[in-house]
């Protein structure tokens, strides 16, 4: 009996180890092992069926574009052919703010974008007009101008590709993009 | 009334400057097309296969004479009459026609021809044009060229028929240029791809690895400048396309961005955007002079010259929205055009000077529109969920424009005649959109 509920036990301890793996990638090595341990137990008696099995995510790294978009929000959103940033733009920001003061070594690059109701070039003003308001913003509480590079998608990057008021509502954005160190 | 009479009356609705009887030469050459009249009565044309001397001569006078017939039919303004009812033969026509066998199938106007094959890559292109019912020459050219360049002289011949009928230039060796879309919306390729006027010829100028926006031909059709996502800062670069080298316009503080050509070629309108203002600014090709003409917090951009290069019109919403502005080329004397209700954008200036295309956006929809330079006569002549980047054709004739229909998704090049007449899709071998028509091929 034991025999048999035995590579569940082992599958189920081993996937517990996963869990408490903060990084990916070695969880994914960990499934490699639970496999190859099932294969040791030898065929007697063992069931057939597949067994599902989904990889559970850990903690953002801190520091992450990961931890900035799930733990501090790494975008704001605007009103049609605005560049203002209400009170739900300025709470984020506040949060960013403090986020890059926690990561000193980051810098970052807010990524201005507009919806598809404009012609092609003034967008790309208005994305650079949005993304220069996020970086005044984030300046203004402290964070060095040097830290923070600024680039225009204008309509080009939607992501919500609809054609309706809550997709454009979605696309008039700017997002804080982590600089990733070569 | 008699067939002569009908004729007459077809050809003046037509306004072209085909002869009749007793009509001097000289008042003929002045009758012009109105292009602001409306819908024209196409003009029947006959356009014979060339006829050939030497090997694979006859095919390529065939394929010769459809490439003119597409060009005349394409424009609107000529119906050709189906080859099959010809009565006369190529080898016949050689000599001087029957015209009595064209009037027969009602043919108005009579292209013939010969083409000479023969010596290295030689070919020799010879082409009449004639006036059936007067019974005379209108208009003759002989071409020499290398071979590969058959379809050039095919559209060189459709120019000089449409120059002779109509009293303007035409618009037939020239190139489009656009950008290509492949992709789901929110992962679109972009490239940049060039064709002749009538499709052929089409290739690839980048391969979709950046994102690429707005390519604008140099006035003598010989460069691309266009927006590309490159290195550091996405800006303009400059593509050779004969010899197909890339080179950075500049290096400024700032992106840069909806690049556009001095009438001489000599200078580059562009907007640059520092800290997130948008001005205009013009860049000396040959000296690398940078020269801001805008200094407003607004967002000024999509410069474009008026064809005397003394005026600039460009796009701002320092009045509060996106509005049309027209200036001194050196800045001066800033003043708002457009007083309708509604946001206006991508404005640019007729070949001809008498218009400003531009898109307007008004109660959901996107229009295409035109106006005089004073911002009087404002007409919007196509209305979609998605019109906008109107061009021209070199002859100011026809506006090429980017259509994108929200049920397919599909985004296509459109043309439309100046009158609002005669919309049709430019077909391309992908999705499309930013098109630049050159000018005439020099």
């Amino acid at each position: 009996m034991l025999r048999r509920i035995l590579p569940f036990v082992l599958l189920a301890f081993v996937l517990a180890a996963c869990s408490a793996t903060p990084d990916r990638a070695s969880s994914g090595a960990a499934g490699g092992t639970a496999a190859e341990a099932a294969d040791g137990i030898g065929a007697e008696g063992l069931a057939d069926g597949d067994i599902a099995q989904s990889e559970l995510e850990g903690a953002p790294m801190p520091g992450s574009q990961e931890d900035l978009e799930i733990n501090v929000g790494d975008r704001v959103f605007f009103a049609f052919d605005s560049a203002a940033l209400d009170e739900a733009a300025q709470e984020t920001l506040d949060r960013q703010a403090a986020w890059l003061m926690q990561f000193p070594d980051l810098t970052v690059t807010v990524e201005g974008h507009a919806d598809e109701r404009g012609t092609a070039e003034y967008n790309l003003a208005l994305g650079e007009r949005r993304a220069a308001a996020v970086k005044n913003y984030l300046v203004a509480k402290g964070i060095d101008p040097d830290r923070i590079l600024t680039i225009s998608y204008g309509e080009e990057r939607p992501v919500d590709p609809a054609h309706n008021e809550a997709a454009w509502a979605l696309n008039r954005r700017a997002v804080t993009v982590v600089n990733v160190v070569n | 009334m008699t067939e002569r009479g009908l004729t007459r009356r077809r050809l003046l609705m037509a306004g072209s400057a085909l002869a009749l009887g007793g009509v001097p030469f000289a008042a003929r050459g002045q009758l012009r097309v109105d292009i602001t009249r409306g819908q024209v009565e196409p003009l029947p044309i006959a356009v014979s296969p060339f006829a050939g001397d030497g090997a694979g001569a006859a095919e390529l006078g065939r394929r010769t004479a459809e490439v003119i017939a597409a060009d005349l039919d394409g424009s609107g303004l000529f119906r050709t009459i189906d080859p099959r009812a010809y009565i006369q033969g190529p080898e016949e026509l050689r000599d001087l026609p029957r015209f009595a066998d064209w009037r027969q199938i009602n043919a108005q106007a009579l292209v013939t021809g010969v083409v000479r094959t023969g010596g290295a890559e030689g070919l020799t292109v010879e082409f009449r044009l004639w006036d059936v019912f007067a019974g005379t020459q209108m208009t003759g050219f002989r071409y020499t060229l290398a071979r590969r360049l058959w379809r050039r002289v095919a559209h060189k011949i459709a120019d000089a028929v449409y120059e002779r009928m109509t009293g303007e230039k035409g618009y037939f060796d020239t190139r489009i240029v656009y950008v290509s879309q492949t992709g789901p919306a929110t992962d679109r390729v972009k490239r940049i791809a060039i064709m002749d006027q009538d499709g052929a010829n089409h290739r690839f100028l980048t391969r979709g690895r950046e994102l690429v926006l707005t390519p604008r031909f140099t006035p003598d059709a010989r460069r691309v400048a266009y927006l590309a996502y490159r290195g550091r800062t996405p800006g303009i670069f400059l593509r050779d396309l004969a010899s197909g080298r890339d080179r950075r316009i500049g290096s400024f503080a700032g992106m840069n961005f909806s690049p556009r050509f001095s009438p001489d070629g000599r200078v580059m309108l562009m907007t640059i955007a520092r800290e997130g203002n948008s001005d205009i600014f013009a860049f000396d090709l040959s000296s690398r002079r940078l020269v801001r003409l805008t200094d407003h917090p607004a967002i000024d951009t999509s410069p474009s010259f008026s064809p005397d290069g003394r005026e600039i019109v460009f796009n701002s919403d320092r009045g509060g929205s996106p509005q049309l502005y027209v200036m001194a080329r050196d800045g001066g004397n800033p003043r708002r055009i457009s007083f309708g209700a509604g946001r206006y954008g991508s404005p640019v200036w007729s070949p001809r000077g008498d218009f400003i295309a531009f898109t307007k956006i008004k109660g959901g929809y996107f229009h295409i529109g035109v106006m005089r330079p004073d911002g009087s006569d404002e007409r919007l002549i196509t209305r979609s969920f998605f019109d906008e980047a109107p061009v021209w054709s070199p002859n100011g004739r026809i506006i090429m424009f980017t259509r994108q229909d929200p049920a397919t998704d599909r985004t296509r090049l459109m043309r439309i005649d100046l009158s609002g007449y005669d919309l049709k899709e430019i077909p391309t071998p992908t999705d499309a959109s930013d098109g630049d028509w050159s000018n005439l091929i020099p």
